[in-house]
């Protein structure tokens, strides 16, 4: 699904990524987690092609396609989706109007015609219902005054309203009550498929007793420098990063 | 008296040859109007208000506005003077003349026109007409004065609140020669009174070749409040001038929205008078210029006592080589102690030969005041636009939607669905000029 090879990024004159090394089978779920500042979300955007963040070498494919010199659209419509670590709100633009116009693009992407209006709405509506938003939340402005959780789970109706193959969630459980966990686990345990992926950013293992990771990775420093199964981040949460830093930084891995 | 003087004036002389029975408080009002006309001079670049507002395609017009349309035809403008879905009594002039065809049928006590008037209504107007508007200030609205033979006036009585809106459209035609529209309302709302009002201007064509001077005047009582809405919507061929000017007494609400989309050259000029106390005023606009389309606006609010509020957003998209003015003043006088003021005028330029010039004035002369104020010229958000394209929207498309989504956050509060749902699909194609760019937005 995602082959990353040796990926190096910068942002403004700083190297963030530093050789990141990954590969996603079909169908997999891989948690990353890592320090602050480890370089976690700058591969969700690097990945996602963000304005800013400069690919200095290395390759990133999804399903044998070079993505890192499509723009962020043509990305999208492949397939690939970014949950949002901070989901911007737009005042004005309608989100159910949003909705439609992205669900609308990556759709005739993959050569189907638009839904017509009241098709969208009645599957916006049930998309809604799915992670508990109110349907008032369709005719407000994009996340305009949603709340910490209920950006969050914005971000989960609208995977859910597009289907990727590659789904990215930047830290979608930071923030979220018990209950909004639930949702997003359900939704993305909802989606898993044979020909779907996940990478799923995260601090706390706990998100992981919901969604079961395949594998585990740590990412430290702009590299994965440790990888493994799900036990890796019960391991994690005894442990904390140190021990691996220290072993990153003497070229063990 | 200049060419330019004369010529304006010569309409008043044709009208008043035409019109025997003017009410004496009109006479009056053209008597001091002429006066002060005449002592002021013709704008110029050099005059402050003015500095970026040429007249002179205006001014050097040889042919000149001075005179009425000759005729009208009224077929065909139905569609044009209709706003739909608002349920308003309607009253419509068609080159500044009363058409009966076009407005309702029915009447309601409140409005008249001047020329109509019984004799406890022309009381009315000449307790008020003029009475809001600095005339030596406004050149302008002096020749509103001075050659004004009829207008509207909306009356509402002591904590009556009109539940009826009232619609006042001026629709221009083409017509073989260049005139003039001296368009004149007077609102006036006493205590406790509520009324709103939409003021409409439409055109059948761009090659028209007219002068519209409208000038709207507004007396609001004690505890009263007026819904204004101006939408200024006719073609490119015009030239429109005029403004809204506004008295608050005591605990007084204004609230306005200004639309400006049409004609050659536009300038509005607003003024409010906070004049006894505790009154507020929301003015909300919008102006969007396009190809060579030159539209200025020029508030002014005066706080000249202790608190009262005032809000005043702007928002502007310059598209093509047009042009907008936004000028914003707010005077704090010593005595306006607690004041809340604030102003912020945003713009977008969507092309490189499109200019803004925006200027806020706040003038603060009492010391226990809030005030904010701000005007920018802004981009785009990025952030917002990559949001927008990692959800599969081409970075066309999404460049319409957050253009429209700009204007679109301020017209989400409109209390009227009918004036939001006209407007709307207009923006729509003003940003997105290709179909498939806005099957999204409106
Ligand atoms: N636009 C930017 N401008 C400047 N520095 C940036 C920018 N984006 C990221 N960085 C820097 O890159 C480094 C990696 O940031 P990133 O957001 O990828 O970390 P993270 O692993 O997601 O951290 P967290 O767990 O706190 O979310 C940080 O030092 C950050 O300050
Ligand atoms: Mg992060």
């Amino acid at each position: 699904m995602l082959t990353i090879k040796d990926l190096q990024a910068k942002v403004e004159d700083k190297d963030i990524l530093k050789g990141l090394n990954l590969d996603i089978k079909p169908g997999e779920i891989h948690a990353i987690m890592g320090p602050n500042g480890a370089g976690k979300s700058t591969l969700g955007n690097v990945l996602s092609g963000r304005e800013g963040y400069e690919v200095t070498g290395g390759s990133a494919e999804l399903e044998g396609k070079d993505l890192l010199d499509l723009d962020p659209e043509e990305r999208a419509r492949l397939g690939l989706f970014l949950a949002f670590q901070y989901p911007v709100e737009i005042p004005g633009v309608s989100n159910l109007e949003f909705l439609k116009a992205s669900v609308d693009s990556v759709r005739a992407a993959q050569g189907k015609e638009p839904l017509d209006s009241v098709s969208f709405l009645k599957l916006a509506r049930a998309k809604c219902k799915l992670v508990d938003l109110d349907q008032s939340f369709l005719k407000r402005g994009v996340n305009e005054g949603f709340s910490g959780g209920e950006k969050k789970r914005n971000e989960i109706m609208q995977m859910m309203l597009l289907e990727p193959k590659l789904c990215i969630l930047d830290e979608t459980d930071s923030g979220l009550d018990i209950d909004a966990l639930q949702v997003v686990a359900e939704g993305v345990n909802s989606l898993r498929d044979p020909n779907r992926s996940f990478i799923i950013v995260t601090h706390y293992q706990r998100l992981l007793d919901y969604i079961v990771p395949d594998f585990v990775h740590v990412l430290a420093n702009g590299k994965i420098v440790k990888s493994g199964g799900k036990e890796l981040a019960l391991e994690l949460e005894e442990k904390g990063y140190a021990w691996l830093e220290d072993a990153a930084e003497n070229g063990a891995s | 008296m200049t060419d330019f003087h004369k010529g304006l004036l010569a309409v008043n002389d044709e009208n008043l040859s035409k019109e025997s029975s003017s009410l004496a408080a009109i006479a009056t009002l053209n008597k001091s109007g002429k006066e002060s006309f005449l002592q002021q001079e013709i704008p110029t670049r050099k005059t402050e208000a003015w500095k970026f507002t040429s007249l002179f395609g205006f001014t050097s017009n040889e042919e000149g506005y001075g005179r009425l349309a000759a005729s009208y035809d009224a077929a065909g403008l139905d569609a044009l003077t209709t706003i739909p879905a608002l349920d308003a009594q309607r009253l419509v002039f068609v080159n500044g003349q009363f058409s009966a065809e076009l407005s309702s049928k029915e009447s309601v006590a409140n409005v008249v026109r001047f020329s109509e008037a019984n004799e406890a209504q022309q009381a009315i107007i000449a307790d008020n007409l003029g009475t809001a508007i600095e005339q030596e200030k406004h050149i302008f609205a002096a020749l509103n004065n001075a050659t004004t033979t009829d207008g509207v006036l909306v009356h509402v009585g002591k904590n009556e609140n009109l539940k009826t809106n009232i619609q006042i459209t001026h629709i221009t035609t083409a017509q073989a020669n260049p005139f003039t529209v001296q368009a004149r309302i007077l609102i006036v709302l006493e205590t406790g009174a509520e009324a709103t009002i939409v003021e409409h201007f439409a055109s059948n064509s761009d090659e028209q070749n007219c002068f519209v001077n409208a000038i709207t005047e507004a007396k609001v009582g004690p505890n009263a409040r007026l819904n204004h809405y101006r939408l200024q919507l006719m073609q490119e061929g015009s030239i429109q001038i005029g403004g809204v000017h506004v008295d608050l007494d005591r605990d007084a609400n204004y609230d306005s929205f200004q639309l400006g989309l049409g004609a050659k050259i536009v300038r509005n000029d607003i003024n409010v008078n906070h004049n006894v106390g505790g009154s507020h005023c929301e003015l909300v606009g919008v102006y969007l210029p396009q190809n060579k389309q030159l539209i200025d606006f020029h508030s002014n609010i005066e706080h000249k006592i202790a608190n009262c509020t005032t809000k005043e957003v702007f928002r502007g998209i310059m598209a093509d080589k047009s042009k907008a003015v936004f000028n914003g003043r707010i005077h704090i006088h010593p005595d306006a102690q607690k004041t809340l003021a604030e102003l912020s005028n945003k713009n977008l330029l969507l092309s490189n030969d499109a200019t803004i010039n925006t200027k806020p004035e706040l003038e603060i002369y009492a010391d226990d005041v809030r005030c904010a104020h701000g005007a920018t010229i802004a981009q785009l958000d990025e952030q917002a636009r990559f949001y927008l394209r990692s959800r599969g929207i081409s970075a066309a498309e999404a460049d319409v939607m957050l253009s429209f989504g700009f204007i679109n956050e301020l017209l989400e509060n409109l209390e009227l669905d009918a004036v939001r749902n006209l407007i709307r699909p207009i923006l729509a194609q003003r940003f997105g000029r290709d179909e498939e760019l806005m099957q999204h937005i409106g």
